[in-house]
Order: C-alpha cells, then sequence, then structure tokens
C-alpha cells in the first residue's frame, strides 16, 4: 500500500495563519488513530497561494485543501484519510464555475505557472536531503564533477541563455566565465540572499522549500570559476530560512556533497552563511561585498567589477538565490530546453511575489514573456473587491508603476525597462482605483530614501528633495513648477547615482509623473485627489438626506468632531476633524460623503 | 598606451589612467570635489561620492565620474555638454541644499572648496531647497566638528582611517541622515582620536576646523599684567609665507619674527632652540639605553621612540598601551620650552609664572590639546597657556593690519632665541632623528662628524629605514610618518620582530610641514615637498647645526638644569605615558 502524505505549506504566510499548529493537530489525530505507519505529515515550502492559506495537499490522490485552520484537521483524517471522502468545504471554490476544485493542477492560479526555480517548493520536505535526492537533487553536480569540464558548464549555462533574477540581468554564463577567467589562487562563490524588497519572498520561498537547490548549485558555480569557498549572504530577519539552511548545509557535508573531495573528484567546496542586518542597499553586490568584509554597507564604483576584485580583493561570483536554483535543472535537462522557455533575449521563467490589490495574493512562476494581464487576471484572479485595475508596480520600490496600456506587454527585462519600469527580483504590487498615485510615489520614495546609503550626493540629497516636493504636492501645496522639477531632478538622479539604487530610485516618480501626470495636475491646480486618499486634499461631510441620526459616527469619533442628536443630521465640525476616516467606515447608511 | 578624445582632443594615456587624469593631460580641467590626490605620497580619496566630476563617455547609459573611471581604447568623453552641465549643476545645488549658508562667519570661508565649486559652477540660485541636516556641534579642546556642512566627500575618514589607522571617524547613519562622526556619535574628546588634524586638513568645508585662539592672545596681549612670551616651531616659517602670497617653501622667519614683536608680545623665542634642548635630553637617553642595551642590560628594551609628536604619544597611549616604556620620556619641545619659559626664564625676569603667559604658534592642532594635559600644569598653571596654528597667526596678523611682506627680517630674542640647523630640521619627517644623531654620533664616538648631512634619512617615503655607522657601531634607525606607517613599526616591536635601535615617528605625512595646522594644501603635495626643501636649506644656512653647541643650550645647563637627564631635567623636561585602552 502506497504511504499517503500529508503536505502542509511551511511557507510565511500559511505560518502566519498557524499552518505549525495544524501540523501538530495533523500529527496527533494521526498518533491517536494508529496511522503512523500509514500516514506521513510533511512540512514543506511554501506552495505559492499565500492568499488562501493555510494549504495542505494530500498524497497520493493530490487533493489540495486551502484556508485549513487547525481545528480541521480531526475532520481531514477522519473522512479523507480513513473514510477516503473529501472533505468538500475545504475544497477551492472556481470564482468563475462556482464549482469545488480538488487538484492544484485544475486551479487557474497554478495552471499558466511554469515552476523551474519553485519546482521543490511545496513539494519535498526542505529538511530531509533524501527528498531533494529523490527528485533529480545533486545529480547536476555529478554530472558536471564527472562528465563535464569547468568550460562544457559555462557553455551550457550561457547557451541556456539565464539572466541574473536579482534584477540587473546581467547573462550569468558570461559572469561565470569573466570569473574564471580572472586568475587568484583563492576565489569566492557568494549567493545573495539579501531580498529586501517590500513584499518580496521570492528568494526566502526558495531558501526555506529549497534549499539543496541553491547549495547544488553553488557548487557547480565553484566548480566552473574554481572556487571552493561559497558565502551566502542572507539577512537575519530570515529566521526559518537560515535554520532550513543550515540544517541542509550539515546533511550536504554529511553526505559528502560539500567538503573535501566531492564525490571522490577531488572537487572541494564549503559554504558559509553570512548575516545581513537589513539594509536594503546590501543587495547592491559591492555593497553586499563590503558588508560580509565588515565594513559599512555602501557600494563602490565599477569597474573593479567583483568578478575580477571582490570579496577580500578576490574573483567573487555574485549570484541571486533565484539565479542559482535555475542551475541544476538546466544542467539536467540541457541549455536548449531552457532556452526554448521565454522570449528572445529573456529565457526561462521568473518568480514573481504577487501583492497589493490582488485577490490571489501569492508567490507564481511564470515563462518570460508572459503578460501582465496573464499574471494579474489569469493567475491572479483580477483586482480585489470588483474594483477597477490602475497600475502594477513592478521591480521593486525602485522599479516603476505601470498603467493599463502596459497590461499586454510581455514581460521580460527588456521591456520592463523600455515601459519605464524593472523586472527587479519580481515584487509586483498591484493598485486600484482607490489608490492615489501620487501618494504611491511618495511611499516608494520614502522606502529609498531611508534605503539609501547615504554615499553619493544624487541619491543621498536628491532623493529627499524629492520626497519633500511629493509631500508638498499631496499637501496640496505643489505648483506647476513643481512638476517640471521633479522630473529634471529624477533625471539627474537617474544619470549621476552611483549604484543601481540612485540610479532606479526616481522610477515610481517618473513612470507615475509619465502615466498619471492628471492625476498629479489634479493634485496641483485643483487640490483635490481623485483616489480620495490625500488627508489635506479631501472632506468627510454628511449627506444630510442619508444621516438617520444614529450616532453611530458621533460615538466613534476620536476627537469629538461630530455633533449631532439623536434621530437628527449629524454634522462634521471640519476645524476638528482628524480625516481618519473612521465615520465613513462605520455608518451604516452610507451617509458619508468625501470629497 | 590607450587612445581616446576627451571634448575632441585626442590623447594617448598608459593603461589604469581615470578620465580625469587623462583630462589634465590634455589641458582639461575637471572640476571635483570629493576627490583628493596626495602625488608621490599614496594618499588618494575617490569614493565617487561627490558626482561633480561627471562626464559624458560615448555609448554608456549614464553619466560616469571621471575620478574612478579608467579610460578604454577609443572612448569619445564630453566633459562639458549641456547634459554633464545640468547635471552637474545640479548635484552641486543638491549639496549645497543641505549645506548651510553661513559663508559670512564660517571659519573656512575663502579658503573654501565648496565655495570655490559654487563660484566655478556659476551657481546663483538654489531651486531645490529643503530641510537642512541638524547635527549638535562637537567641540573638542583641538578640533571643532560642525557636521552640518559635512558633505560627505570621505576625505577626513580616508585620512583617519586608510592613513592614520585611528578609525574615529566613520559614516554613521543612512540616507539623507548619513554623516561622518565618530561611532555612536561621541564626542571626539571621548574618542580614540589623536588631534592630528589631518581631517581638518583635507576637509573641504567648515565642517572640521581648529579651536581658534587668536582672540586669547589678543587679551593676553592687552593686560598690562602680564608677560606675554611667544615660541615659534620649525614648520610655521616654511608655510606661514603661503597664507601671504609667498611661493610655496619660502621661509619668512625675520619677517615673521617682526610680526610677532609688531603684535605687542613681549619676547619672541623660537621653539628651535627647545628642539635642540629635547635633543640634548632624547639624545643622551638614547645613548644611555643603547649602551647599557649593548652591555646586555636585559631591562633596558629598545628601539626608543621618539617622543615630540603630541597625536603619535596619543595614539600610542590608546592603541600600544602595553609599549607606553618604549617611547623616549622627554617632553616635546613646545613643553619643554613652556617650562623652561615659566622657571628658568620666569627667575631671570623676575616673573611669578602666573603673570607669564606662554604662547606657541604650531602647525599642529594636536599641540593645542597637549597643552591641556594635566602633567603639564604646575599648581593649576600650564607651562603653555595658548596655542595657535600657523593659520591662526596669519589671521591674527591680518587682524592686526600688519603686513608681512613689508616688514624688515628681525632676530629672534635672547636668551631662548637661538637654534641650529639641528633644532629647524624637527619641522619634516626624519628631521628629529637627524638632529639627534649629529650630537649622539660625536658623544658617543668623541669625535667630530665626518659629514652633517645625513641624506639616508631623508625623504618622503612612509616608511624608511637607514643604518648609520657610529664608527663601527653600526645604529639601525627606522623613520615613519603618518600613523598607519607607525602602526606596523609598533607591531613588529610587539611581535618582537624589530631590529630598530631608534624610530622617529610622526604623526602627519611629511612631518609637521604636513600638519593641521598648516596652511591647507588642498590636496597639493608639491607645497609638501617645498617645505621640507626649505627647512634643510635653513638647516644649511645656520652656522651652528648641531643641538649641543647651542651656546645657549650650554647655558642652559650650567647655570639651571646641571646635564642632561638630571634630577632637574627629569623634573622640568621629561614626562610619563598613560594606558588609555579603557577610555
Amino acid at each position: 500500500m502506497t504511504k499517503t502524505h500529508i503536505f502542509v505549506c511551511g511557507g510565511i504566510g500559511c505560518r502566519a495563519m498557524e499552518s505549525e499548529q495544524l501540523r501538530k493537530n495533523f500529527q496527533r489525530e494521526i498518533l491517536v488513530r494508529g496511522l503512523s505507519d500509514e500516514v506521513q505529515v510533511v512540512t514543506t515550502g511554501c506552495f505559492g497561494f499565500c492568499e488562501k492559506g493555510p494549504l495542505v495537499k494530500i498524497l497520493p490522490d493530490q487533493t489540495f485543501y486551502v484556508q485549513v485552520s487547525p481545528d480541521d484537521a480531526a475532520e481531514i483524517v477522519s473522512e479523507h484519510i480513513i473514510h477516503q471522502r473529501k472533505v468538500e468545504r475545504l475544497l477551492y471554490i472556481d470564482p468563475e464555475t462556482r464549482k469545488r476544485v480538488t487538484e492544484s493542477k485544475d486551479m487557474d492560479f497554478y495552471k499558466r505557472q511554469f515552476r523551474i526555480a519553485l519546482r521543490n517548493c511545496g513539494v519535498i520536505d526542505p529538511d530531509n536531503i533524501e527528498e531533494y535526492i529523490a527528485r533529480d537533487g545533486y545529480s547536476a553536480i555529478a554530472k558536471c564533477l564527472t562528465e563535464y569540464t569547468p568550460e562544457k558548464v559555462i557553455d551550457i549555462v550561457k547557451k541556456s541563455g539565464l539572466r541574473g533574477r536579482g534584477g540587473g540581468g546581467f547573462p550569468t554564463g558570461l559572469k561565470w566565465e569573466i570569473t574564471r577567467k580572472s586568475e587568484n589562487s583563492q576565489k569566492y562563490v557568494v549567493c545573495n540572499a539579501d531580498e529586501g524588497d517590500p513584499g518580496a519572498f521570492m528568494d526566502r520561498s526558495i531558501l526555506e522549500g529549497d534549499p539543496h537547490s541553491v547549495i547544488e548549485a553553488m557548487a557547480i558555480c565553484g566548480y566552473c570559476i574554481g572556487a571552493d569557498k561559497g558565502l551566502i549572504y542572507i539577512r537575519a530577519e530570515y529566521p526559518l530560512a537560515i535554520k532550513r539552511l543550515k540544517r541542509a548545509l550539515q546533511q550536504a557535508v554529511d553526505t559528502g556533497l560539500l567538503g573535501r573531495d566531492i564525490l571522490g573528484t577531488g572537487f572541494n567546496f564549503e559554504i558559509e552563511i553570512r548575516y545581513g542586518a537589513g539594509a536594503f542597499v546590501c543587495g547592491e553586490e559591492t555593497a553586499l561585498i563590503h558588508s560580509m568584509e565588515g565594513c559599512r554597507g555602501e557600494p563602490t564604483f565599477k569597474p573593479p567589477f567583483p568578478s575580477v576584485e571582490g570579496y577580500m580583493g578576490k574573483p567573487t561570483n555574485v549570484n541571486n538565490v533565484e539565479t542559482f536554483a535555475n542551475i541544476p535543472v538546466i544542467i539536467n535537462k540541457g541549455a536548449e530546453w531552457f532556452s526554448a522557455i521565454g522570449t528572445e533575449k529573456s529565457k526561462g521563467t521568473k518568480v514573481f511575489a504577487l501583492a497589493g490589490k490582488i485577490n490571489n495574493v501569492g508567490l507564481i512562476e511564470v515563462p518570460m514573456g508572459t503578460t501582465l494581464r496573464e499574471i494579474i487576471y489569469d493567475i491572479g484572479g483580477g483586482i480585489k473587491d470588483g474594483k477597477k485595475f490602475k497600475a502594477v508596480q513592478t521591480g521593486g520600490p525602485s522599479g516603476g508603476c505601470l498603467s493599463e496600456k502596459y497590461l499586454d506587454t510581455p514581460i521580460d527585462y527588456d521591456n520592463l525597462i523600455e515601459a519605464g519600469s524593472m523586472m527587479g527580483s519580481g515584487g509586483m504590487i498591484v493598485l486600484d482605483e482607490n489608490d492615489c498615485m501620487v501618494s504611491i510615489a511618495k511611499f516608494y520614495l520614502g522606502f529609498t530614501l531611508d534605503e539609501s546609503c547615504g554615499k553619493c550626493a544624487p541619491c543621498r540629497i536628491g532623493n529627499k528633495r524629492l520626497y519633500e516636493k511629493l509631500d508638498k504636492i499631496t499637501s496640496g501645496e505643489g505648483t506647476m513648477e513643481d512638476l517640471v522639477r521633479l522630473k529634471s531632478l529624477s533625471l539627474v538622479i537617474k544619470d549621476t547615482s552611483l549604484c543601481g539604487l540612485g540610479q532606479s530610485s526616481p522610477n515610481p516618480v517618473l513612470s507615475t509623473l509619465t502615466n498619471f501626470y492628471d492625476e498629479y495636475v489634479a493634485h496641483v491646480k485643483e487640490k483635490k485627489c481623485p483616489s480620495k486618499q490625500c488627508k489635506d486634499l479631501i472632506n468627510f461631510t454628511i449627506i444630510e438626506d442619508k444621516c438617520t441620526g444614529c450616532t453611530l459616527c458621533f460615538r466613534n469619533c476620536p476627537v469629538e468632531a461630530i455633533s449631532g442628536e439623536k434621530s437628527k443630521i449629524h454634522h462634521i465640525h471640519q476645524d476638528k476633524c482628524i480625516k481618519c476616516g473612521l465615520c465613513y467606515s462605520k455608518c451604516k447608511f452610507e451617509a458619508i460623503l468625501i470629497e | 598606451m590607450i587612445k581616446i578624445t576627451i571634448d575632441q582632443k585626442t590623447v594617448s594615456v598608459p593603461r589604469g589612467t581615470t578620465i580625469l587624469e587623462a583630462a589634465e593631460k590634455a589641458g582639461i580641467d575637471i572640476p571635483t570635489l570629493c576627490h583628493m590626490k596626495l602625488h608621490d605620497m599614496n594618499i588618494e580619496n575617490k569614493p565617487g561620492g561627490c558626482r561633480i566630476c561627471v562626464v559624458e563617455v560615448n555609448g554608456r547609459r549614464n553619466l560616469t565620474p571621471s575620478c574612478c573611471t579608467e579610460v578604454e581604447e577609443g572612448m569619445m568623453i564630453n566633459t562639458h555638454s549641456m547634459r554633464v552641465i545640468n547635471a552637474r549643476r545640479t548635484v552641486l545645488e543638491l549639496i549645497l541644499s543641505d549645506h548651510p549658508a553661513e559663508c559670512l562667519t564660517c571659519a573656512k570661508s575663502g579658503d573654501c572648496e565648496l565655495q570655490r565649486m559654487a563660484h566655478r559652477l556659476g551657481i546663483r540660485e538654489i531651486h531645490c531647497k529643503g530641510e537642512q541636516s541638524a547635527y549638535r556641534i562637537d567641540n573638542s579642546p583641538a578640533i571643532i566638528r560642525d557636521p552640518d556642512k559635512c558633505i560627505m566627500c570621505r576625505r577626513c575618514e580616508m585620512m583617519c582611517n586608510e592613513v592614520q589607522t585611528v578609525g574615529v571617524l566613520s559614516a554613521v547613519h543612512r540616507g539623507f541622515n548619513s554623516v561622518v562622526s565618530p561611532a555612536f556619535e561621541k564626542d571626539l574628546m571621548h574618542s580614540e582620536c589623536t588631534f592630528c588634524g589631518q581631517c581638518l586638513a583635507v576637509c573641504p568645508t567648515g565642517a572640521l576646523t581648529e579651536v581658534d585662539e587668536t582672540t586669547s592672545v589678543v587679551r593676553a596681549i592687552s593686560d598690562r599684567e602680564k608677560v606675554v612670551v611667544v615660541q615659534t616651531a620649525p614648520a610655521v616659517r616654511a608655510a606661514l609665507g603661503e597664507e601671504f602670497g609667498y611661493q610655496a617653501g619660502t621661509v619668512v622667519t625675520g619677517k615673521m619674527v617682526a610680526a610677532l614683536r609688531r603684535l605687542g608680545f613681549n619676547y619672541v623665542f623660537d621653539t628651535d632652540f627647545a628642539a635642540d634642548l629635547t635633543i640634548m635630553e632624547e639624545g643622551t637617553e638614547l645613548l644611555q639605553r643603547l649602551n647599557a642595551f649593548l652591555k646586555g642590560d636585559k631591562s633596558v628594551k629598545l628601539p626608543i621612540l621618539t617622543s615630540c609628536c603630541p597625536a603619535w604619544v596619543k595614539f600610542f597611549e590608546h592603541q600600544f598601551p602595553e609599549l607606553i616604556d618604549i617611547p623616549s620620556t622627554a617632553r616635546s619641545p613646545q613643553q619643554m620650552f613652556g617650562s623652561i619659559a615659566k622657571t628658568y626664564l620666569a627667575e631671570k625676569l623676575g616673573v611669578d609664572r602666573k603673570n607669564m603667559i606662554v604662547v606657541s604658534i604650531m602647525p599642529c592642532v594636536a599641540k593645542k590639546y597637549e597643552r591641556g594635559r594635566d602633567e603639564f600644569y604646575v599648581d593649576g598653571n600650564p607651562d603653555v597657556d595658548i596655542v595657535l596654528t600657523t593659520r591662526e597667526l596669519a589671521h591674527l596678523i591680518k587682524l592686526c593690519n600688519i603686513d608681512l611682506t613689508t616688514l624688515p627680517e628681525e632676530d629672534f630674542d635672547e636668551p631662548l632665541g637661538q637654534s641650529t640647523g639641528a633644532g629647524v630640521l624637527f619641522g619634516t619627517t626624519g628631521g628629529v632623528i637627524e638632529a639627534a644623531v649629529r650630537t649622539a654620533y660625536e658623544i658617543q664616538t668623541g669625535k667630530a662628524l665626518p659629514r652633517i648631512n645625513f641624506e639616508e634619512l631623508r625623504g618622503m617615503e612612509g616608511f624608511r629605514k637607514a643604518i648609520v655607522d657610529f664608527d663601527g657601531l653600526e645604529l639601525n634607525i627606522g623613520i615613519a610618518h603618518g600613523l598607519g606607517n607607525a602602526r606596523k613599526l609598533l607591531e613588529d616591536i610587539e611581535q618582537g620582530k624589530s631590529h630598530f635601535h631608534a624610530i622617529e615617528i610622526m604623526s602627519c605625512p611629511g612631518g609637521c610641514i604636513g600638519g593641521g595646522g598648516q596652511p591647507y594644501h588642498h590636496g597639493n603635495a608639491d607645497i609638501l615637498m617645498k617645505r621640507q626643501h626649505a627647512l634643510y636649506t635653513e638647516d644649511e644656512l645656520k652656522v651652528i647645526r648641531k643641538s649641543h653647541e647651542n651656546p645657549d643650550i650650554l647655558k642652559l645647563y650650567a647655570e639651571f638644569l646641571g646635564k642632561p637627564l638630571s634630577e632637574k631635567s627629569h623634573k622640568l623636561l621629561h614626562t610619563n605615558y598613560f594606558n588609555r585602552k579603557a577610555e
């Protein structure tokens, strides 16, 4: 009899919704019912469909349960496992057909995805190296060490067309080749796991769900460039990823897949973990290297590139987590297989963290060339609450906001840059009609402002000035000249900043100026915020015809700005109102008007 | 050679040359702000942070900083396109928008590189005004930090960390709030700062300046109760003229003396005299230790280290406290002078020490700190009351309507005014040890020196070594200037690897001629070379060139001190050091 597996998602979203307790409850049920020999409970990495978490998958029948609470464990065990009856109420409902869907492969969210980097996330127990090995794990390194020369492997990676997934999009094979050609007795492989975009958790999920894929790829890279030492720079705020990574490293060492004389080939490779303190700029490779060296995390001018002069002055190959996660598959399936996926200049797939005003928040992986519309509507299930789509912010805090006209743009590195945004590491935040684009630009700029290292003047002071101007505009104090200055200053900051952070930080400003200029003008000329988000530009009033005098607003107002007696029309005193919006959300008769 | 085109001019330059250097070769002066290079001294600051030097390179997406971009074959560069000028001005406006517009009252006014840049780029308006940084001013006895004026050029940080390896100044905080500061924004006085002043010697703005004590001098001179005496350090005379339009390297000793007299000082003396005295004490100490060592006395440690430089003293007290019994116990010339002035001279003049004010003119800001050290006070009265830097003296001279250029040359007063060529050498790296060798040789061997110039001890290399033949006895001598070089020597001593008998250390690159109190060199190392040359010339011109032949020194010993290392000498001319590691 095939053993039954209960996979419980151990991704961060599901854990936040008590999936850990759920797993414990499953285990207790299994134990109490004496099923320990037949059923195994496994915590996996992220399934991706965070919106519907906590998620549970039962094998071998592939049943996919959504929004499972810890209390549901008993029912699933008794119904599904013992009585072989699916728990209908926990099955996903297709929003279109309103029918229950049993397996993930039939769900729109998964149907259009193509998983390479995330291939093992949600499929294996990340704490068990054997499960990784069972899915071809470490066969790529074995193949490289026994069948291929380093040049051959580099050639495969080059031919695959893989480009850096951290944002820059530099051809990975070429980077490896340059590092290989930099002569030095000591070289390093560095894995950049300093994922810092707000709302992004691609790298984290890979490390939490499939740490061995990164370890294997780093060893392959070490073999190619001639390095025997790898360093993983990971932010200390990722404790679960660190824990799993540490365990995976130990298992790899114990299995002889890391350390000295790997697989008897004479190749040595070891990996050390280095912790980042959470500075966004340390995702920039030179800043990352300085941080690892114990220096202030700030970038230096390139060249020299790390591949020539990197960590401790030695040639260093820095790749991002997702880039590495693609490598073993490329080796196993071949360059042609990989390069057949994607667009002309952007091969393979890309992982995105879908967030914002979208129905299916979660982690997805799609082939390059998928359009924004497919991602947002087909996979993402469209905009929440039936609202109107306004923009999508790609590329993290320094990406751009793309309007509706870009929805059918096939996503790849070059198209996004042309559209005024960028791929970045894969953050994708969807905005709806209620979002004020000036405020959004200000929000993102506020982030880069905090995260700028302060080294170069345009980024250090320029972004501050941009922020101040945006603040002025959202306060209703802006002038048309400010709009001109915003643009010209943004262009100079992009043109003169030292590193990628400053060179892209004005993107939210420029892209919203281009795509949503009318909104800026409304703030400046009419002193109105069309999305009714900017507090200084809106007033709350009571629609007399609708007010029933229920006193609910009066009782809830935190600053006593509302007066009125029971059953009589209430009144909001503008001089006292702090525009918190509580009256608006409490009113049962839609009697509060924002204008 | 690599061929490139800059502003339509074609130049060939060696591989590794930066666009900035190539442009210079083509006669094109690209403006720079954070960049600073002291040629031949291996000191360079090019963080690529200010972005003022950006240029347009064909085929590149962004403008590129010329100071840190190396040339590539066939590069087409435009240094003054509309795009470049607009970017350069905008960036400078941004820097100015976060800089207090206090030029009229700023210590750096008229000598400020930011001010000059604003003028050069024709900034008439700041289009992007906004919030300005507001930090606390950090006052110390020697250096004032006004971080509001910091433009994050990082020159001070480079000097403090890479050149001096003191490690006090570094960038803290992030983004708009980033500023150069001691860790945890401590005050300099509570840090391991040596007050060497190299930070303020390179600061392009008024963010780092010396404590201005010119008013205290005017007040002292105006006080009829007080006898105000002044001493001037050797390196001052080789640099003061620069503040009055003289070429670097012009020695203005006589005019300086005349000016000091016209300022109203009662007596104008020479620190060079005290330098000769230092040689008597330190040279004798060297020989005493050397001879004991050679006789196999295990309690004696070598090498002996010079101790004239107060920043160096503070450096080893903080960084190498376990070695505090290695340096000579001789006080610095400034402090020897103060001590002798307030005892020997005061007695001669019949003045109570409390009514005598000793003013020092120094090329140094650490001297301001040194004079305040507890051990240099007697009954609450300091041996040296006020220290002015060379720059402050220039200001004072101008304040008092004196035109240095038209003054006659005058001589120092007696009895602390006569000095030898050896004393003059104290102002440059290698000078103290050369002066010591001249005296020690003759005392040790009992023979006259066959030659007076020790070329092997001279130069600008950060670390030098030489063997001096003491009539058959080979003396290994090490010389370091810049505390980073000193650190290497100390580490060798710590690890028992040092084979030197004597080591001279000066904190500032070039020695006192490059001191933190000297007229600003603005990154021009030639100025330091010329000042050094001037001191060697001054030495050559002296009739007496060995400290032990200075008649006034001999008289001082005969009348007052007895002999070198006598009990009185110990009390007045020697000191002890403190472990400051815990501070």
